[in-house]
């Protein structure tokens, strides 16, 4: 049953991004930068989906330690590993922007530094949890580190865009603006990276317990 | 057996008092982060032009990574003190809540740490040729709030990498990301108070941040200590 | 009411048990000695119960109340493999200090006592790193004993002990079943354990495989409730 929804939710989102994909490439280029400019339908719904995570992740962990279930943990990893994915590509795609528009590859902008702050943050949490053995204690410590992390992520945003700011004005919420129809593609497009961000997280979730489960059955073999 | 009623401040000076007595007996750890700070100190002068007006632009920037760096070298040996002889476990055992017990711990942490910047800075004033008195009061309350955010975060991270493997590498790659809006206040403001600069309305919003960050952060470890070390 | 209950406990590493339903109590004046083998779940047992870390499932009580309250953590006194005290402070300061932790009115006087007690009176000025293995111990001892404990919580106590050693903590265990102090220990020594234990019980990966009184057969015969109940 598990299987069924996760593969309709995974081919609607395939679908959903080809249709997408087609329509963006049917867009006019933009007035100023020309083609560049559409990697926006991607580069922002890929920072949208990965803060999403990490608020997901701060949500499992707290449950975590308030009800020591460790599905709660396993969705804390799966989510906070996908996250980093995406994150990865808002940084790369970011980059890829900025060596057409400003000509270099990477600049200290406020944007970009924080998001690759966040990015260092969360990798942390992974390295935690790697270093830990003991179950138990290592999605103690890793939901603790969680919280740390993301009650940061709004000082970090904030800080570094007071340290410099070199960004264009968002698109939205920034005084930019964008035709009615082309917003209509970009929200879906948002929908799609969030639907892949589910499957992947479904997907590495399973993995997860199956992990857990190998755990326990090694201390098992090990007891005998 | 009369128990004498142990106010909670006096629950948090017995560590603090513990573990100042144990690191001044040995000075290890605070002799190997003095001669760190000194060994930065002297790198960076071969790194910047120390005659340079721009290198003192970016002091408060130098400043603060060796005290970070120096920093975590005193913060290490916090959590992991108490391994040895499994001295932590009697410290849990014990009739503290654990909050005290991280209170205590972070305050001998502050105390060692803002010791070694003491040292640093004076020499730090002589090596690069800046008069760094001239804002004194101001430089001060801000060496003591950036320090406090780093003893409050490494404390609690020292607590959480204290049975890990890589222990000593683990923390700062967990601690400097968490501390890096605090740093970046602390330069910000070092930077011009160093220049002769006073805080001004112009930057007294890093000065929010910073408290505003060691209040934050003061207030959710001391919520999560008892869990990091119980589960 | 019993000194210290054990109602229903599991204790999980990720998704494995290593404490399966355990049920034990211990009256006031009783000594359990929990044996097993390596892995048995001995020692998570008796750090669950001494409140480093929390059931899975299940109750734990000292005298009615939960491991981690105040009360319950003055009357339980813990001894590890680790002697817990600090090898850059002397033995005086090392006592001081848990004597003010667990708030007693006088902490030199208590300390002094029990450095006379241990033997220990003449070096309690000097610092822990100097002394021999055997005055380590006998300061362990004292620093687990300081504060009065109720109930006495000792893993492998008598493993690696000196003969000295062996002999102060004998004494002072009898001293304290005599008035009534409960003790749980777990142990591979059967002798020197079923020297001293009322109630014996036995784990087998992490299950109560035997909880009785021990009885003279198993006090001729330390083998007698492995061979009887245990490796089934």
């Amino acid at each position: 049953m598990r299987d069924k929804i996760l593969f309709v939710i995974g081919a609607a989102a395939i679908l959903l991004l080809a249709r997408d994909i087609n329509a963006i490439i049917g867009l006019p280029e933009e007035r100023n930068q020309g083609i560049i400019f559409k990697i926006i339908f991607f580069h922002v719904p890929m920072a949208i989906t990965a803060l999403t995570c990490s608020l997901v992740a701060f949500f499992a962990s707290i449950a975590f330690l308030i009800t020591k279930n460790f599905k709660f943990d396993a969705v804390a990893v799966a989510v906070t590993e996908v996250g980093l994915a995406f994150l990865a590509g808002n940084l790369i795609t970011g980059s890829i922007w900025g060596r057409v528009a400003w000509g270099i590859w990477w600049t200290w902008d406020a944007r970009l530094t924080s998001a690759l702050v966040c990015w260092l943050l969360y990798a942390g949490y992974l390295m935690l949890r790697r270093a830990i053995e003991e179950p138990t204690q290592r999605a103690t410590f890793a939901a603790v580190f969680s919280i740390f992390a993301f009650i940061d992520v709004p000082i970090v945003v904030f800080s570094i865009k007071w340290w410099r700011t070199q960004h264009p004005a968002p698109v939205f919420w920034g005084g930019g603006s964008m035709p009615k129809d082309w917003f209509a593609l970009w929200a879906w497009n948002v929908l799609a990276m969030m639907l892949i961000a589910i499957v992947f997280t479904a997907v590495r979730l399973r993995q997860e317990e199956f992990q857990r489960e190998i755990d326990s059955l090694r201390r098992e073999a090990h007891a005998l | 057996m009369g128990y004498a009623r142990l106010g909670y401040a006096r629950q948090v000076a017995t560590i603090f008092t513990k573990d100042l007595r144990a690191e001044l007996r040995t000075k290890e750890a605070i002799n190997a982060s003095l001669s760190f700070a000194l060994v930065m100190l002297l790198l960076f002068s071969f790194a910047f032009d120390p005659s340079e007006e721009t290198t003192r632009e970016i002091s408060g920037g130098l400043l603060w990574i060796v005290f970070a760096f120096a920093g975590t070298l005193l913060l290490n040996r916090s959590f992991a003190r108490e391994l040895g002889n499994d001295c932590l476990d009697a410290l849990i055992a014990a009739p503290i809540p654990g909050s005290a017990l991280f209170l205590g711990k972070a305050l001998a942490n502050f105390v060692l740490v803002m010791a070694v910047e003491l040292i640093a800075l004076p020499l730090f004033g002589i090596f690069y040729n800046v008069k760094w008195t001239s804002q004194f009061p101001q430089l001060m309350m801000v060496i003591v709030l950036g320090t406090w955010a780093m003893t409050v975060t490494g404390t609690i991270f020292s607590a959480l990498t204290v049975n890990i493997r890589l222990r000593e590498v683990m923390l700062p790659i967990l601690n400097f990301p968490i501390l890096i809006p605090a740093l970046l206040g602390a330069m910000q403001l070092t930077s011009s108070l160093v220049a002769g600069k006073p805080i001004t309305a112009d930057n007294d919003a890093w000065l929010k941040m910073l408290i505003g960050f060691d209040v934050m952060y003061t207030a959710v470890s001391l919520v999560l200590v008892e869990t990091v070390l119980v589960g | 009411m019993n000194a210290v209950g054990v109602e229903g406990v599991w204790k999980f590493y990720g998704d494995y048990p290593a404490l399966r339903d355990v049920n034990l109590e211990a009256e006031p004046g009783a000594c359990l000695a929990l044996i097993g083998r390596n892995g048995a779940g001995k020692t998570t047992l008796l750090r669950t119960i001494a409140g480093f870390s929390r059931p899975g499932k299940g109750k734990i009580s000292i005298f009615g109340n939960s491991p981690r309250d105040t009360e319950a953590r003055k009357k339980m006194g813990y001894i590890g493999h680790g002697i817990s005290v600090y090898d850059e402070l002397s033995a005086l300061e090392n006592l001081t200090l848990y004597g003010r932790l667990y708030g007693l009115a006088d902490p030199r006087k208590s300390a002094m006592e029990w450095l006379e007690r241990t033997g220990l009176e003449r070096v309690k000025n000097g610092l822990v790193r100097e002394f021999s293995r055997g005055m380590r111990q006998r300061l362990a001892v004292a620093r687990a004993f300081l504060h009065e404990p109720r109930v006495l919580l000792l893993d492998e106590p008598f493993t690696a002990l000196d003969d000295r050693a062996i002999a102060v903590l004998q004494q002072v265990l009898r001293e304290a079943l005599a008035s009534g102090k409960t003790i749980v220990m777990s142990t591979h020594q059967l002798r020197e354990a079923l020297e001293l234990a009322t109630h014996v019980a036995l784990l087998n990966r992490g299950q109560v495989a035997f909880h009785g009184p021990c009885t003279p057969e198993m006090a001729a015969d330390p083998g007698w409730v492995y061979a009887r109940y245990g490796e089934g």
